[in-house]
């Protein structure tokens, strides 16, 4: 019966297909014209992201498999997929400048990320232990190489160095996990270990660390959080603003996949693991922001501290909790795009300057700049009528139904403390005297700037088709 | 019996006028003016909207008047927004008062004026919309969205210590509100909603009566302020520029009052009794130690606010009496203090405008030079103390009489709060006003201008209405007041047989 035609069509997976032809194609593009293609293949690749979401939305409605049950598209799969292909165009758009320099005229650079993106979409959709390590593994090959895309900086290669020796470990533990799930239940589609599963043998235990621990890497939670800074701040600053964004929807969704459907049967068990993960990124994230001089490595804890938030709703395991993190991570990857964008605007005399105290009198210099800043800082600190105020709400307010009071009241006091850095910069830009003129900003910054901002600001008027597509996505998992 | 939504156009209307501002590009001088004065005319024309609700409005029943109930977030999530005896005499406070503010600031702030014009238009919004949501999601939007225009004005126009001040406001009240989030959350699960005239008719068990009691009263005791979470306010009175003080003390801490009438007492009325005790006597110390600490202070601004965070004893604890003296004597005397406190911070923009300091020792003897001043600030210096005849006696006396009638001990050592009030403010009055004028500055002091009088001259009119006929208030909130007290009464009388039967 598995071995049926229906097991094998193609069709779920033609968006993929499309990305993965469309990306080749481009490679040979740029290999037979040179460098000089540069631009028309960064251009091309944007195109061809939104052809690639176009078609997933074009799918026929409702749950789609293939592969033998391996890949699955659901709503689930669509709503993440999407988001990460919206990251992933607006990195490809944000990085334009960085690709326009001459010594870095690399073309390989937008290839690589289309990868990337197809790695993630693999990943979305994954069904399977198997399944899941490949679009792993296609998604973090082609990170490590774009970490060290600016080739000729010490920083950018040894940010890349250490991503790839980190990851290299972490998806050795996740394979580990895997194996022993594998040997535990006979099967490695999440379906049938969901089956298997009825009761918390340490076997198992023991491969949902693993498998766990190699998720959290990805997401840059704490305790596996090491390699975030380092690399935000190495790797050249559109790279961050990838880094920030489209993979930790994929690993996000990875991690509620697998947590949700394939382990539904004991909850209590990696429960207590996900609110250990959350609390400690939830608090790291705030506390050790706090002392950061650069602007990346202030963003870098930030996102340690948001997926910690994250990870509050998905630690509730409940439709609610699930419905909690898309909506987060829609609301965190405008927000985050959108201070990239700001970020990026920072250059004096040609020079990018990443110090936090360069942001000073920015309120003087550039108002609207600063004011589209100030406002994705207020909605980052989590303050209504803000977007970030609602991501938080969605997650907290699953929690509090899961019954983890203990992990809510922790949660909003470390949003406090995070409420302090984000005000830092926001003191900075309005209450201080300015450093001096920055350079004005280029149409694509404007451009995604506005399109974040406007969305942070005005998502409190109408929140309803996001909440509804999320309620939708986060039914279909269960 | 409306057709046009005249409530969200009050709360909506100062947006508006901040877009208008936005719009009028430039930094010279004449785009200065053009925002002062489509700053003070969307002030004037939302108060004067504001005005039909007074007209409207049935102090006959105790129910929501001029509903409006739209979709929002989610089912049980829904933008509802409506007035009733409690909230709207603050809808009308702020909306009176904002154009006062705006006239306040209209020479003594210079630099980016149009961003402080928008910003003031802005907090009107979110200050409205506090005291007119009916759903807990959209009254906390609102109550916590008024934290960013604050954090700015203080932090932008405010005095050298402004960081610190601006910091620690933001901070203590975000620290304060994100509990009771979690504790809206709860009640959304116990009841399905967050609309608020549905939470009030449904029972909530008890040990989430407490729990979600505490977490509420962490949010209203910081943003009131009670002792002793109430140190962030002299640091924010001082620092902020005068209209932000205005703003502070007559409508921002009102809002803390108003949660604990508005969510505390209706919605847990048994943990409100549990708790009593508790909040008499932090008000008791609030009126005795803050009094005391006022009378050591240096600075115009500090004693005024200290003076504040003792008179908001006086509204704690009557709502928390749950009399219908106190708690109608809690909604009068914060209309007054609102009144009363922003006419004094006024006055001391005044003279801060001149001299440039709020050292007390600085002042003295202004009556020789300032008799219009001097008259105008003794009247809000009387009202400060509580003189009869004005309208701080109304509010204090009734405070005190729905207290008295619950717990003597509570009353007799609020009522030294009275004294020692006197003694602060005539103390400030004698150092400032009267004496010999000898300071060589203020030798050519002037007295005050057609401008300042302007903004004087309605406070001063309200103090003595309110204080000889205090029934327009009053009135206006009967009937809300005494649902709430026959609902709280009924509550805890119910428990308490409860309990006499089980035995």
């Amino acid at each position: 019966m598995s071995f049926s035609s229906a097991g094998y069509q193609l069709l779920p997976v033609l968006p993929e297909l499309v990305l993965a032809v469309g990306a080749m194609a481009l490679l040979m593009l740029g290999a037979y014209r040179g460098e000089g293609t540069t631009r028309l293949v960064t251009t091309l690749a944007v195109v061809l992201l939104v052809v690639t979401g176009a078609l997933e939305l074009m799918l026929p409605a409702g749950k789609l498999t293939t592969f033998g049950g391996s890949f699955v598209v659901d709503d689930f799969a669509r709503f993440l997929k999407v988001l990460a292909i919206i990251g992933s165009a607006a990195t490809l758009i944000l990085s334009t400048e960085f690709l326009s320099d001459p010594s870095r005229r690399i073309f390989e650079y937008s290839i690589l990320v289309l990868l990337s993106t197809l790695g993630m979409m693999v990943l979305i959709s994954a069904a399977d232990l198997i399944m899941l390590y490949l679009g792993l593994e296609l998604m973090s090959l082609a990170l490590y190489v774009v970490a060290a895309s600016n080739r000729d900086n010490a920083k950018s290669t040894e940010a890349g160095l250490k991503y790839f020796v980190l990851g290299a470990l972490s998806s050795g533990m996740l394979l580990y996990g895997a194996s022993l799930i594998y040997g535990f239940t006979g099967t490695v589609d999440f379906a049938g270990i969901a089956a298997a599963v009825k009761s918390g043998s340490v076997g198992i235990v023991f491969g949902i660390v693993f498998l766990l621990a190699g998720l959290c890497f990805k997401v840059s939670a704490v305790p596996f959080h090491m390699w975030t800074p380092d690399v935000y701040e190495g790797a050249p600053t559109p790279v961050t603003a990838f880094f920030a964004s489209a993979p930790k929807v994929a690993a996000l969704a990875v991690f509620t996949r697998v947590t949700l459907t394939a382990f539904p049967g004991i909850v209590p068990q990696w429960q207590q693991i996900l609110v250990f993960v959350a609390i400690a990124s939830m608090a790291l994230g705030s506390f050790a922001a706090i002392g950061q001089k650069n602007i990346k490595r202030l963003m870098a804890y930030s996102s340690i501290g948001h997926m910690g938030f994250a990870l509050v709703g998905l630690a509730s395991g409940t439709v609610e909790g699930a419905q909690g993190v898309l909506i987060y991570i829609a609301i965190y990857v405008a927000m985050t795009l959108g201070s990239f964008a700001v970020i990026l605007t920072m250059k004096r005399n040609g020079q990018p300057v990443e110090q936090i105290s360069d942001f000073a009198g920015l309120s003087r210099t550039n108002p609207m700049l600063a004011f589209f800043f100030a406002m994705l800082l207020f909605s980052l600190a989590g303050i209504p009528p803000l977007a970030g105020f609602f991501a938080k709400w969605y997650v907290f307010v699953a929690a509090i139904k899961a019954g983890l009071f203990t992990l809510a009241v922790i949660g909003v006091l470390t949003s406090v403390v995070g409420a302090f850095y984000y005000l830092t910069i926001v003191k900075l830009m309005y209450f201080d005297e300015p450093a001096g003129q920055i350079e004005p900003m280029r149409i694509e910054l404007r451009t995604v700037l506005a399109v974040a901002g406007i969305f942070n600001i005005f998502f409190f008027v109408y929140p309803g088709p996001l909440v509804s597509v999320a309620t939708a996505a986060a039914k279909s998992l269960f | 019996m409306t057709t046009w939504p005249i409530l969200s156009v009050v709360t909506f209307l100062p947006v508006i006028g901040a877009v208008l501002i936005y719009f009028a590009r430039g930094d010279d001088e004449a785009a200065r003016r053009n925002a002062r004065w489509i700053a003070l005319w969307t002030t004037l024309i939302t108060f004067a909207v504001s005005l039909i609700l007074v007209w409207r409005f049935d102090a006959a029943t105790a129910d929501f008047q001029f509903v409006e109930k739209a979709n929002w977030l989610a089912s049980g999530i829904t933008y509802h927004m409506g007035v009733d005896g409690i909230s709207l005499p603050f809808v009308i406070l702020t909306t009176a008062l904002m154009p006062f503010c705006i006239i306040a600031s209209w020479k003594s702030v210079t630099s980016r004026v149009r961003e402080y014009m928008m910003a003031f238009l802005f907090l009107e919004t979110l200050m409205v919309g506090t005291f007119s949501a009916l759903d807990l999601v959209l009254f906390y939007l609102f109550f916590e969205g008024g934290l960013i225009p604050m954090f700015l004005i203080i932090g932008v126009w405010g005095g050298p210590r402004r960081v610190y001040a601006s910091f620690k406001f933001f901070l203590y009240t975000l620290l304060g509100s994100v509990l009771m989030l979690l504790a809206i959350m709860a009640l959304y699960w116990n009841a399905g909603t967050t609309d608020i005239p549905t939470l009030m008719h449904t029972a909530v068990p008890r040990s989430l009566q407490t729990w979600a009691w505490l977490a509420f009263f962490a949010s209203f005791a910081v943003k009131m302020p009670m002792w002793p979470v109430h140190t962030w306010l002299p640091d924010a009175h001082v620092e902020a520029p005068t209209a932000g003080s205005v703003i502070l003390a007559a409508i921002l801490l009102k809002m803390g009052g108003y949660g604990f009438l508005r969510f505390s007492l209706p919605m847990f009325p048994l943990a409100s009794h549990d708790f009593a005790p508790l909040i008499f006597s932090l008000s008791v110390i609030a009126i005795v130690y803050t009094s005391l600490v006022a009378l050591m202070q240096e600075d115009v601004k500090k004693l005024i606010a200290y003076s504040s965070v003792a008179h908001m004893g006086f509204v704690t604890m009557g709502i928390f009496a749950g009399t219908t003296q106190g708690i109608a004597g809690g909604v009068f005397q914060m209309v007054s203090h609102g009144i009363v406190s922003g006419a004094l911070f006024l006055c001391v923009g005044i003279v801060y405008d001149r001299m440039h300091t709020r050292e007390i020792a600085a002042y003295g003897g202004l009556v020789n030079r300032m008799p219009l001043y001097a008259m105008a600030f003794m009247v809000f210096t009387m009202a400060n103390v509580g003189l009869p005849g004005t309208s701080g006696f109304v509010g204090e006396f009734m405070t005190l009489l729905g207290t008295f009638k619950v717990s003597v001990p509570t009353a007799t050592f609020a009522t030294l709060g009275v004294i020692l009030s006197a003694a602060y403010a005539l103390w400030l009055y004698r150092k400032v006003v009267f004496g010999a004028l000898t300071k060589p500055s203020l030798a050519s002091i002037k007295d005050l201008t057609p401008r300042e009088c302007l903004t004087l001259l309605p406070l001063v009119f309200l103090t003595i209405l309110f204080g000889v006929y205090p029934k327009p208030v009053l009135d206006m909130s009967a009937a809300s007041v005494q649902q709430l007290v026959n609902n709280y009464n009924a509550a805890v009388t119910a428990v308490k047989a409860a309990a006499l039967v089980a035995q």
